[in-house]
């Protein structure tokens, strides 16, 4: 009796367990149900981003290779037409000149001034909440909002910038703030910094605060100037807030249309027109939403190199 | 039995297709005199409006810058009918894309308006349903604006109507021409006496400045340049809208003009930045001598303001105008089409031309009501009423991405020809004829 104990034991048991084979194991359906539980959890977030981003993805690919006037007609397949028809528009080349410049201008412009601002409104002293929220207030209105506002702001006939000029005897004629080349880009230029700046200003401010205040007061003991000190911790324990903004401004820029779309139009002579306003052109002026597509394409596969190569050179900059 | 087979069955087949061939033009008879739908009275002259009135709601399109006329049209029609209309109205810059966008998803309103330039490229794409037979119907169809019918005609097929007539006529400032020693009742007949009057306004100095255009606004440039070649005799365009004839000795001798009054600085400041949105909002200020603006804007005038209005007129003499504004028609899509005839119809009908258009100081749709009661009290209107017989409104399938498209080809030559030195007309002539014919 005591013998058939085990033997029953091992009857019911019968994988020893001090045996590879004995391990204990989840079982089958569990392990189905717990994948399933997973894509459960997932599937939202995956019918979002299928129905939102790859749907228009792959019908903006489609679009590309195809015949596809905005208005009624025929929608046969004509690649690789309208990326060669894209790319030989009069506009294309100089709108991509002018959009390289631009960005480079703002960057430049646009970040130096938001670290300028972080740093003067980054000590808690009395005054700081207040220009704070000053710089930040512009961020507040949306951009098409801003350009017109500036729109009328610059108008020389009827705006109030070139009168007061006038008036205070800087300038003889009316001023066109819009009316050559580069003037426009200038002006145009300025709207987008005022806009800008107290955003990046934020994200930067969040940064320089994160930076220890150990560290500053080391390196004063030390004796550094506000010179090293500012190249050598600032900016170094800055980097991953500049990165940020660096691809947020790039980026952005890269993809500049409202205050162009509102300022210039493009003006004047063709000058200020930018790859999105292309894209708008060729859909709805040219009412081509083919060759539209194929610019739209052609936009994303830059924007995507560019982003991969900031990527990766930031990460080099980190493991260095 | 068999030879008689064949006789009987024709006579047969003869007889049925009579029957149904009256029957079809009863249908079509009945269609367009409204017998099938209720009478509202369009006409002062007692023909019927045509269509069905029975209540239905009806969605429509205009762009902004018709808005008011359009508005007082659907108001009064709203207040006089069972059918309602509920007008939209668009910004004019997004309207096309609107229209576009629509069509393409199948989404457009029962009835739409559109700048009558736009009318060939949406008639040829199919966007709007066929008004032939109801449209000849109507005893004054030959009485509608011609050039607004010709612009909505494709092969041979008639799909609009005119909505909203815009002639671009001279404006004058009786106040400052008088102060300039000219008579205030003699307008510019030709172009140079347009240009010694305007630099005869320009010189009293102050503020006061001779002329001005929209200088970086195509529509502007077509809407109140082209006259002046036309007035000439001349044309701008070949017949079908594929070639460009706009570096013709008249079309240099306009832009000499243009490009004189910006030399010795005759245009009032911001005409080279002008992209149209401000264009018609310097002349009332009351410090602009003569330029050419939409008759639309008459009604919109300070009451104060002392001005005359004159045909737009050749280098040499002679007189014409743009016809623009809005066609409307019924879109190719409702399935409301007869009661959105029935608002069409009302609409070119006397007692809206007259009550309504004419009231609000606008051009009618109809050549034989130029003169009525409400132009008669003033002659301005008249003068502009008469000019849609004179005008034009040109006719490209490719209008709005060669013209109106600010980075267009049109703009370039515009903007060469008045603010460079006019050397690149001809090169510029045939990157527009590109445009058109692509």
């Amino acid at each position: 009796m005591q013998v058939k104990a085990p033997d029953r034991a091992a009857a019911e048991h019968p994988v020893r367990p001090d045996t590879p084979d004995r391990r204990p194991r989840t079982p089958t359906l569990l392990r189905r149900s717990r994948t399933l539980q997973g894509m459960a959890y997932a599937a939202p977030t995956a019918v979002f981003v299928a129905v939102f981003f790859l749907l228009p993805l792959l019908l903006v690919g489609q679009m590309s290779l195809s015949d596809w006037p905005l208005l009624a007609g025929d929608r046969g397949g004509n690649a690789p037409e309208n990326y060669t028809d894209a790319t030989d528009s009069t506009l294309f080349w100089p709108a991509v000149r002018f959009t390289l410049l631009y960005t480079v201008l703002v960057t430049v412009v646009l970040l130096g001034l938001a670290l300028l601002l972080a740093l003067l409104v980054q000590e808690s002293r009395p005054g700081a909440g207040f220009f704070r929220t000053v710089y930040f207030l512009p961020g507040a209105l949306g951009l098409a909002s801003a350009s017109l506002l500036f729109w009328g702001l610059y108008s020389p006939s009827t705006g109030p910038l070139s009168r007061t000029l006038e008036r205070l005897g800087l300038v003889d004629d009316p001023v066109s703030f819009l009316g050559t080349p580069t003037a426009a880009l200038l002006s145009t230029v300025f709207l987008v910094v005022w806009k800008f700046a107290g955003f990046y200003m934020l994200i930067l401010l969040v940064g320089l605060q994160r930076i220890p205040h150990e560290v500053y007061e080391a390196a004063r003991m030390d004796g550094a100037s506000p010179g090293q000190v500012f190249r050598s911790i600032t900016l170094p324990l800055l980097r991953p807030s500049l990165a940020l903004s660096l691809l947020l401004c790039v980026t952005g820029s890269l993809l500049a249309f409202d205050q162009f779309f509102v300022l210039t139009k493009g003006g004047p002579d063709n000058s200020t027109v930018t790859v999105v306003q292309l894209i708008y052109r060729e859909a709805f002026q040219r009412l081509n939403l083919g060759t539209a597509a194929a610019l739209s394409i052609i936009v994303l596969a830059a924007l995507l190199l560019l982003n991969v190569l900031q990527f990766r050179g930031l990460r080099h900059a980190d493991e260095s | 039995m068999g030879s008689t087979a064949g006789p009987a069955g024709t006579a047969h087949r003869l007889v049925t297709g009579a029957i149904a061939l009256l029957a079809a033009t009863t249908l079509v008879t009945a269609c367009g005199s409204g017998a099938g739908g209720s009478d509202d009275g369009g006409g002062g002259d007692g023909t019927s409006a045509g269509g069905v009135d029975d209540g239905a709601t009806l969605t429509m399109w205009t762009r902004a810058a018709t808005r008011p006329q359009s508005e007082a049209l659907v108001e009064a029609y709203n207040a006089a009918h069972k059918n309602k209309i509920e007008l939209t109205v668009v910004p004019t810059d997004d309207y096309q894309a609107k229209v576009g966008a629509a069509a393409g998803s199948k989404d457009l309103p029962d009835l739409f308006a559109s700048d009558v330039v736009f009318v060939p490229n949406y008639t040829s794409s199919g966007l709007f349903a066929d008004l032939t037979e109801r449209l000849d119907a109507l005893p004054f169809a030959d009485k509608l604006a011609q050039s607004h019918i010709k612009a909505g005609t494709y092969e041979d097929k008639k799909y609009v109507v005119p909505h909203t007539l815009d002639l671009s006529v001279l404006f004058y400032n009786k106040d400052l021409y008088k102060k300039a020693g000219l008579d205030p009742e003699k307008p510019p007949a030709t172009l140079a006496e347009w240009d010694r009057q305007a630099r005869a306004v320009d010189a009293l100095g102050g503020g006061v400045n001779g002329t001005f255009f929209g200088g970086n606004c195509g529509g502007c440039g077509v809407f109140t340049w082209w006259p002046s070649v036309w007035a000439a005799g001349d044309d701008v365009l070949n017949e079908d809208g594929t070639g460009a004839q706009l570096a013709s000795a008249t079309a240099k001798k306009v832009y000499d003009t243009y490009r004189g009054w910006v030399k010795d600085d005759i245009v009032a400041p911001g005409a080279r930045d002008e992209t149209g949105v401000t264009w018609t909002g310097v002349f009332p200020k009351g410090k602009v001598g003569v330029m050419p603006m939409p008759s639309t804007t008459l009604g919109l005038m300070p009451k104060g303001l002392d001005l005359g209005v004159a045909p737009i007129p050749g280098p040499d003499g002679g007189k014409s105008t743009f016809v623009g504004g809005d066609a409307i028609g019924i879109s190719a899509t409702s399935d409301k089409a007869d009661q959105a005839w029935n608002f069409l119809a009302w609409s070119v009908g006397d007692k809206a031309q007259v009550d309504v258009v004419a009231a609000h100081k606008d051009v009618v749709a109809r050549t034989d009501l130029a003169s009525n009661k409400h132009s008669e009290a003033d002659p301005r209107l008249v003068t502009i009423n008469e000019l849609v017989a004179e005008g034009r409104t040109p006719y490209a399938m490719k209008f709005g991405q060669t013209f109106n498209d600010p980075n267009g080809p049109w703009l370039t030559l515009m903007r060469d020809a008045v603010f460079g030195d006019g050397a690149s007309v001809d090169k510029n002539n045939d990157a527009v004829t590109a445009s058109l014919a692509d």
